[in-house]
């Protein structure tokens, strides 16, 4: 007679016991079990393991093997079920984890989208905010970059790594080799390429599963709406005025949200525009200051971090919008000052008399030629 | 006296400070009194009439004192007021 009736064993003998008929049981979330599972297995959560041993082992004299990500959870409900009086109850040591990279077989259930199974994605289908189904509506997801200078060079990188299937570029400009200084998604020997082609090669490089649109024009009134059409959200990293009341404008028309920021030495501004649902641009700032009191970055300089800081953060707030996740910035800016290395947070309302989404709004593309 | 925020676009108006203190029971008080001790900020954040820029927003304890009472909004030496102008820069 054992002195336990719960023992920790290697893949190799759960894979025995599992042959000679022992009842298998999966003690993880679902989102996980969507990730992948053993043949034969019953998803049994952990806080449900007390509440349906009876059901998924009737017999608490036959054998029963657990197992789940790692090997923890599971001895846990082994434990469980042995004070249930279970007398044969083991844990596989390692979980799922040891058991793939043994390179046992699992089954993947068959509505389970295919990136499920990608093992890039690994940290990510783990997490139960993105899972098997966040990760699909990440691929399945179109995000607009409007520029790719300081803000969304950190942006594109990290969306691209995240698996965001689609990321459209609008950028007219070259790769100067003063953009270097912040702009990481560009490299030394591309000097003089157009920067739409110099991201994408880099994306190309880092992940080759994201399809890359390259719009090589200067976004204006005339050709705003055509390219941001189609796209889920736009991150907005452009450096002038007029180009941001255009895509506000457009952006309000199109319903589309906008996760704004902006840069001036050592501080940023960030916030997200959903249309309707938020205020907009131009609910925070009804018009722009004359160019004489507003310098820009290449007047006034700014720290190379600050916009890959802002950047990343435009790229958390995309991610969160995609996914439905947390609280969006939506209503809010936050300010961070690199110097005192303090970030805050000013309240934004809806302007009821906004000319882009006011009430009276009149939704022509002229506007933006008032800003 | 009411500590002031200013931003970075405007602290070489204010000897390159981050926050400069004024006096006034109100928030307009307290901007002509800014203005009064700064006046290199004037044009910055007033138009010629005396009203605050529509480009520039001014909050009290974190909320837009348009959607308080303007210029009339009441401020302490407790309240924590920020001056947050239109920026642009994303390069």
């Amino acid at each position: 007679m054992r002195s336990s009736p719960v023992r920790e064993v290697t893949p190799a003998q759960a894979t025995e016991m599992i042959a000679q008929g022992a009842t298998l049981l999966d003690t993880r979330e679902q989102h996980e079990w969507r990730a992948g599972h053993l043949e034969g297995a019953t998803l049994v959560p952990p806080v449900e393991v007390l509440n349906r041993a009876a059901d998924v082992a009737p017999d608490p004299s036959q054998p029963v093997v657990i197992y789940c990500a790692g090997g923890t959870r599971s001895l846990r409900a082994a434990f469980q079920m042995a004070s249930l009086g279970y007398r044969d109850v083991v844990s596989v040591a390692g979980g799922i984890v040891r058991w793939k990279a043994e390179g046992r077989p699992v089954e993947i259930p068959s509505d389970t989208p295919a990136v499920a199974t990608n093992p890039r994605y690994a940290r990510h289908l783990v997490m139960p905010e993105v899972g098997p189904d966040g990760q699909a509506r990440l691929q399945q997801a179109k995000v607009l970059f409007i520029g790719a200078g300081g803000l969304g060079s950190p942006a594109l990188l990290y969306l691209a790594a995240a698996g965001v299937g689609t990321l459209g570029i609008v950028d007219f400009d070259v790769v100067d080799l003063s953009n270097l200084q912040r702009q990481v998604v560009h490299a030394d020997d591309r000097v003089g390429m157009k920067k739409t082609e110099s991201a994408a090669r880099t994306i190309k490089a880092l992940n080759p599963e994201v399809k890359v649109i390259q719009h090589e024009e200067m976004l204006t009134d005339e050709n705003v709406d055509r390219l941001i059409a189609g796209y889920d959200v736009v991150i907005d990293g452009t450096d002038t005025f007029e180009t941001r009341y255009t895509l506000n404008d457009a952006a309000v028309r199109a319903a589309i949200p906008v996760v704004h920021a902006s840069v001036f030495r050592f501080e940023g501004q960030l916030s997200v525009f959903v249309p309707f649902e938020g205020p907009c641009y131009r609910c925070l700032y009804p018009t722009s200051p004359p160019p004489e009191l507003a310098p820009g970055c290449s007047v006034a300089g700014v720290l190379g971090v600050v916009p890959g800081v802002m950047g990343l953060l435009q790229a958390t707030e995309a991610i969160k919008v995609i996914l439905r996740i947390g609280d969006p910035l939506i209503g809010r800016l936050l300010i961070w000052d690199a110097l005192d290395g303090n970030f805050s947070e000013v309240k934004l309302r809806r302007d009821p008399n906004c000319p882009a989404c006011g009430q009276t709004a009149v939704l022509e593309p002229t506007l933006a030629a008032a800003g | 006296m009411t500590s002031v925020r200013i931003p970075p676009v405007l602290r070489e108006h204010v000897d390159g400070q981050k926050e400069v203190g004024a006096m006034g029971e109100t928030v307009g008080e307290l901007i002509r009194d800014l203005v009064a001790r700064h006046p290199g900020l004037g044009e910055q954040l007033l138009t010629p009439d005396g009203g605050l820029h529509r480009f520039v927003n001014v909050y009290v304890n974190g909320q837009d004192v348009r959607y308080l009472q303007e210029f009339e909004t009441p401020v302490t030496e407790r309240d924590a007021v920020i001056i947050l102008p239109a920026m642009a820069g994303g390069a």
